[in-house]
């Protein structure tokens, strides 16, 4: 009784803290603005298979690939196991699924030889960043506490995978001991179980104990620091892939209000007439963190900082600034520091700083080739681009500022329809003189 | 004995509209098409493909003015959308419903993003258009002298990751030569040539590498004779590439258009 309430009450703090925590980032997106309509589930449940359960992307770097798919499918089966400890937690019960039968057996058999595997990655994980030099987990965005925030992330995990395996090899050494039948299969723990031998059925029954609070606390604590954290990426990327824009990479969102504009401005009836009063101005393009979209916050949420978009990067390869990572870890850096005020004060709410220029210069802006090599190599479907774009169309359109070769091209542009300075007569130049060879049998 | 040759006309939308004649494809030249020195070439060539094959189509000449790509990509998202505008009224006075594109850029921004602006066509990049010329017989590419060479293929973005046409490309070029050979990066994890998003207009911020020569270097590497190219934008960056590493005698930059035009003697 006494455990059941002590459970109670730690699950009750835990979702209460994960509730105002929940409530905060909502507050964040609803500074947001409207991305493209959400439709096409069919295809999105697809994607959420392929990518988020496939690991599709993920496997593009083949041996690390097979690593983190380890974890995320332990995640998944060690999840149904978690929940059982909640209800059992709660309603003081033992093993409280284990009616599921056949099905049980299986998730319980799969989550204990998963524990282990996953255990293994993490420490290859742990090594790898440790010991290797890894390019990809170095650049101007990657401060001291990114590689702390990542080394916390993965120990938690581990411990979390020790007091598994903890818990389940007591769990079966008592079983042993007593020759009760077990509730589910531990074709690992099996044999851990004997490390154990020598430990009286009291002694065993503490250690489970320990090892069962250890590993549910471990849990309620990582759920509270993942928001937190980079690792918030363990939540948010399944929901990314599902929400993911569906569009060819190539494709860029149209701006409807400057379609609006040019409409009225090409006919001749509107070309003087003023604007629509009744719409607020709304500012072109992205400067600051209320500027972009909901799906653009979405994506620096869920990135865990892996670096594949930027180790692809053809700008950040040749020594450029530009590195798309850090423009995810700017945005979302950017919301944490001026969102709060805004929420307080309202979204005119001025800290004298924006994202652009206070935390992404121009010149990482201008040096992107749109090449997509970033949105096609992210694992969870985040499109840096097209919020790269969107950026340089708040500079290009608000403020006028672009590099001068691009001034001349848009100059060029306006004046003879080329991004270089030819006349339009000059277009048929190239058909002038053109032979075709006869072959004999035409003649 | 040199071959005899005919001298050919290339029809204008506007004169064959006039005629009351309705070609099948707009042929869409490109701005780099129509002017850069070195990309008329390859115009010359898928002009001449076209008119060996008795494809019916037509180009704008003097009417055809930028798609707006580079000022969208470099975020003047108003001059864009007047140039699409403009270009959209041109292609509804013609009824055009059928467009042909050499320039990935064009292609890209005809097919992806002219549907926004009410621009709704049926979009060929030209290796498409070979590729299903080819498969379909109504193109016969003989095996040529190109047979022996050996030809590594870039894949332009914007053909590649931006409209996942992978397969095409190399298909075509299989059918001149039977030294196809791939660079480290290739098709969705090909490096940019480094020209892309309004890039080919400006120089290049600070770095420690121009991106044309990581590429042009990974190319070199897989010793191929040829670097075929299917982007007027890729075409020079490469060609600065192979200047640069001095191995313009050894390698050459073809776009594909060329080297099927060169099999098929045209």
């Amino acid at each position: 009784m006494t455990k059941q309430i002590a459970f109670i009450i730690t699950l009750l703090v835990t979702l209460g803290v994960f509730s105002y925590t929940a409530w905060r980032i909502y507050g964040f997106f609803r500074l947001t603005k409207r991305a493209f309509p959400v439709k096409d589930w069919g295809k999105r449940i697809e994607l959420v298979l392929k990518v988020a359960f496939g690991q599709s992307r993920i496997f593009r770097m083949p041996l690390l690939g097979f690593f983190h798919a380890l974890v995320f499918w332990g995640f998944c089966v060690i999840l149904f196991g978690s929940i059982e400890m909640v209800i059992d937690g709660v309603s003081g019960s033992e093993r409280s699924l284990q009616s599921l039968g056949i099905l049980y057996k299986i998730i319980i058999a799969s989550g204990d030889i998963f524990a282990l595997l996953v255990a293994v990655s993490i420490l290859v994980f742990l090594f790898r960043r440790i010991f290797l030099h890894v390019r990809r987990f170095e650049g101007i965005e990657m401060k001291k506490i990114s590689h702390i925030d990542a080394k916390i992330a993965l120990t938690l995990i581990l411990l979390l995978m020790v007091s598994l395996m903890g818990m389940n090899a007591s769990y079966v050494q008592m079983k042993n001991l007593t020759g009760e039948p077990m509730a589910g299969v531990f074709p690992v723990s099996h044999y851990f179980a004997p490390l154990l031998a020598g430990m009286e059925i009291q002694k065993l029954h503490t250690w489970h104990e320990i090892f069962w609070w250890s590993h549910i606390l471990l849990i309620f604590l990582f759920a509270n620091i993942l928001p937190y954290s980079k690792h918030f990426h363990v939540f948010m990327s399944v929901p990314n892939v599902l929400l993911a824009r569906l569009d060819p990479l190539g494709k860029l969102p149209n701006m409807d209000q400057v379609t609006r504009e040019v409409k009225l401005m090409l006919n001749p009836d509107t070309a003087f007439a003023a604007l629509d009063s009744q719409a607020p101005p709304e500012r072109f393009g992205v400067k600051d963190c209320e500027d972009v979209t909901w799906k653009n916050y979405l994506d620096a949420l869920s990135c865990t900082e892996c670096g594949r978009c930027t180790s692809v990067c053809p700008a950040n390869i040749t020594g450029k600034r530009l590195s798309p990572r850090k423009i995810m870890m700017d945005l979302r850096a950017r919301m944490k520091e001026k969102g709060p005020g805004m929420l307080k004060h309202g979204k005119q709410y001025d800290d004298g700083k924006s994202l652009v220029r206070s935390y992404i210069t121009e010149e990482e802006l201008w040096a992107c080739t749109t090449c997509n090599a970033c949105a096609r190599e992210c694992p969870i479907l985040i499109n840096h681009p097209t919020l790269i774009v969107d950026m340089r169309r708040y500079l290009v359109m608000e403020e006028g500022s672009a590099p001068g070769e691009l001034k001349a091209m848009f100059s060029y542009l306006e004046n003879n329809g080329a991004p270089w300075q030819y006349s339009p007569e000059d277009r048929l130049l190239w058909t002038k003189d053109l032979e075709l060879n006869v072959p004999e049998m035409v003649q | 004995m040199p071959m005899p040759k005919i001298t050919i006309t290339i029809p204008i939308m506007a004169e064959v509209h006039a005629r009351g004649e309705k070609p099948e494809y707009l042929f869409w030249v490109g701005c780099a098409g129509a002017y850069d020195d070195r990309y008329k070439k390859v115009t010359r060539a898928f002009a001449k493909i076209l008119t060996h094959m008795g494809v019916s189509f037509a180009i704008l000449g003097t009417e055809e003015t930028c798609t707006g790509d580079p000022a969208r990509r470099a975020g003047n998202e108003m001059l864009f959308q007047m140039q699409a505008l403009q270009n959209i009224a041109t292609f509804e006075k013609y009824g055009i419903k059928k467009i042909l594109t050499i320039c990935p850029h064009c292609f890209n921004t005809f097919k992806n993003e002219y549907p926004d602006l009410g621009g709704n066509y049926e979009v060929i990049h030209y290796v498409q258009f070979l590729d299903q010329a080819i498969r379909e017989n109504k193109l016969r590419v003989p095996k040529s002298v190109l047979q022996q060479t050996r030809i590594t293929y870039h894949d332009p973005c914007y053909l590649g990751r931006a409209n996942n046409i992978y397969k095409e490309p190399r298909f075509v070029l299989e059918q001149v030569t039977d030294h196809l050979v791939e660079m480290d990066r290739n098709r969705s994890f090909s490096l940019c040539c480094g020209a892309g998003g309004a890039q080919m207009f400006k120089e290049a911020e600070k770095g420690n590498k121009e991106v044309f020569i990581e590429r042009t270097e990974e190319a070199l590497s897989t010793n191929a004779e040829v670097i075929a190219t299917a982007c007027p934008f890729c075409m020079t960056m490469l060609t600065d590439g192979i200047k640069y590493k001095n191995k313009e005698q050894e390698v050459k930059n073809y776009d594909i258009a060329e080297l099927i035009a060169q099999a098929l003697n045209l």
